[in-house]
């Protein structure tokens, strides 16, 4: 490279965008990792699989006198609580990545705590995107009654998806900050499985008691699956709903103040976060974890 | 901090009067122990200094203090001119640090991260340091080129770390910092470490600052030794030096009649004189050996404590390094 190029590589390289660039190309370039390798397509696949299994037997089966069919209600459901899990799978790779010094490392990087968790986000989002896509389209082939054929549906679908990502996302990073080892991720598991139960995804949310409908209206899983309802359900579905209502205004609020409050905290925890991380830090983790095993 | 990075980049080659490495007074506390206290050094432009100490000296400790990945009690710290608990991300372009790699990275592929890690370097380059270091050059000059499409987490110990030390190296540093570098390698892996270590300082004048428990190892690559006890520096100087500090102590073996002497003094010509004066034909397969590097640190480290449980690193450490010494 003789002078002359290199002057103009600097010139159009900036620290901050060459961050995000390269956190940009790392999301992507593990995004294909993930899809590439065995262990990684199982656990795409699996979880899909397993609920259009379900949902197949579900598929005849009415719910109550409504006319609704149980594998109607359920497909956007489970589609709304997945996208929710990005929280979940955000922090558990926090969290792994921790343990292991990949964030070691983009410390000892300039601009690399940047740049990895552009990378994350990438990564992360676009994993769900797919998984989502791999539920969804088996999905519609299998189950009747699903009023898919309108672009208002697709838009419903990429508002509330973009929205649910952005509430969920940051969240798991906060999680993923917090946990000290990969261990301790486990407890995390408990309070989601009882947020799905009480959210209305396997059942309308309507038969529950009232108490556990107002705890269920704080979470972003009920808000997610209620948004995906509203794009993929036919429009007279909506009686099964609180208040004969899809709630549209309603759920932007609340997934936008998970947001709010996500993307206010979560540069404060990571940053913290990465400030005690150290060599010495990883290798004690280290000892930790292969004492585990062994 | 776009301004800010390119003024720092610009003076990047004259640092406090030379100086890379101005430590003063460093003192480092947790709860109510001391880990370092005291500490004082400087390291000049393309100087090699190896931190020496037993298990829980406060190596690590203050290899991280200079990385800017740990905050310190007290003292005053300068790298490459900027305190690291405050330095920005141009400062750390121009900071290498060779981190033990366990599992990260594991499904990247050897020239696909490195390549990767270099594009982060490329704001940072000036007229004088061309950064990143081009992929496959680095891949060759750590012996990787071979492995270059292979999955990390295949590599073998040794490969791991080269290629740890590639990353560390990528964005072409004027300091390097490494931590116990050559730990789990066999004898092979550590030789052409070593090999490596040299070259860079010698055709790259990279200043290096390096811990390690091995002694033979701190006298093969550095250019200075420090020795680190008890959370302080009890030593600083070239291995001569250091060697030299315990003159008087040479060890004086022989046999006569069958039976094996050994004996410890200050004068060792005058009392083999008087060995042969006395004896004569008698003495037999007679060896002097001069103080060594060895004998300095057992000494000082001995005298100034061994600065917490090393526990049995701390035996083994210095058993290999005596093997290693007194085979040459």
């Amino acid at each position: 490279m003789n002078a002359m190029n290199a002057m103009n590589a600097r010139a159009a390289a900036n620290p901050t965008s060459t961050a995000l660039r390269a956190g940009w190309s790392r999301g992507v370039i593990e995004l294909r990792q993930s899809f590439t390798n065995g262990a990684d397509l199982v656990s795409h696949l699996l979880w899909p699989v397993m609920m259009l299994t379900a949902l197949y037997f579900m598929r005849d089966r009415e719910f109550g006198s409504s006319g609704l069919l149980l594998g109607t209600l359920a497909l956007p459901s489970i589609l709304g609580m997945n996208a929710a899990m990005g929280m979940v799978t955000m922090s558990q790779v926090l969290t792994a990545e921790r343990e292991d010094g990949t964030l070691l490392r983009a410390k000892a990087t300039p601009g690399g705590m940047r740049s990895y968790v552009t990378g994350k986000v990438i990564t992360v989002a676009g994993g769900l995107v797919a998984d989502l896509a791999i539920l969804l389209i088996p999905g519609m082939l299998l189950i009747d009654g699903l009023a898919a054929g309108s672009a208002g549906s697709w838009l419903t679908l990429a508002w509330v998806l973009a929205l649910g990502m952005l509430a969920t996302l940051p969240i798991g990073a906060i999680l993923g900050s917090l946990f000290p080892s990969a261990r301790g991720q486990g407890l995390i598991q408990l309070p989601v499985l009882a947020m799905i139960a009480i959210s209305g995804i396997f059942y309308p949310v309507t038969s529950l008691p009232d108490w556990l409908q107002t705890i269920a209206q704080a979470t972003p899983i009920y808000w997610l699956g209620l948004g995906m309802r509203s794009a993929f359900l036919p429009a007279d579905a909506v009686t099964v709903e609180i208040a004969d209502s899809w709630r549209h205004l309603e759920t932007a609020a609340v997934l936008g103040v998970w947001a709010a409050v996500g993307l206010a905290l979560a540069p404060v925890v990571l940053r913290r976060m990465a400030r005690r991380e150290s060599g010495s830090g990883v290798a004690e983790r280290k000892e930790k974890a292969l004492q585990r095993v062994g | 901090m776009n301004s800010e990075g390119k003024g720092l980049m610009t003076t990047n080659t004259s640092d406090d009067g030379g100086f890379v490495l101005d430590v003063e007074g460093l003192r480092m506390r947790y709860g109510t122990t001391d880990v370092l206290r005291e500490v004082t050094f400087r390291a000049r432009h393309g100087e090699v200094v190896a931190l020496l100490g037993p298990n829980g000296a406060g190596k690590t400790t203050t290899i991280e203090i200079l990385e800017g990945f740990r905050m310190r009690s007290a003292g005053r710290v300068s790298v490459l001119g900027t305190d690291p608990a405050h330095a920005d991300e141009a400062w750390r372009a121009r900071v290498g640090v060779v981190l033990q790699s366990w599992r990260d990275h594991g499904k990247w592929r050897v020239r696909e991260l490195l390549a990767h890690f270099g594009t982060y370097y490329v704001p940072y380059a000036t007229d004088t340091v061309r950064r990143p270091w081009d992929t496959d050059e680095l891949l060759a000059a750590v012996g990787l080129s071979e492995l270059a499409g292979d999955k990390i987490r295949t590599l073998s110990g040794g490969q791991r770390r080269r290629l740890d030390v590639a990353i560390g190296l990528v964005g072409r540093p004027e300091l390097l910092f490494l931590d116990e570098p050559t730990a789990g390698l066999d004898p092979r892996a550590r030789h052409e470490f070593h090999a490596l270590v040299n070259r860079l300082a010698a055709e790259h004048r990279t200043t290096i600052l390096l811990t390690t428990h091995d002694l033979a190892e701190a006298e093969k690559l550095a250019d200075r030794i420090m020795i680190l006890s008890g959370g302080r520096i009890v030593a600083d100087g070239t291995a001569d030096e250091l060697a030299r500090r315990t003159a008087g102590a040479d060890e004086v073996r022989w046999t006569c009649g069958g039976r094996r002497f050994t004996h410890v003094t200050a004068e060792s010509t005058r009392f083999v004189r008087e060995l042969f004066r006395e004896h004569g034909e008698a003495i037999g397969e007679l060896e002097v050996r001069r103080a060594s590097l060895e004998d300095t640190y057992m000494t000082l480290v001995h005298r100034h404590g061994s600065g917490g449980p090393g526990g049995p690193g701390e035996a083994a450490g210095a058993g290999d390094a005596r093997a290693a010494v007194t085979s040459r």
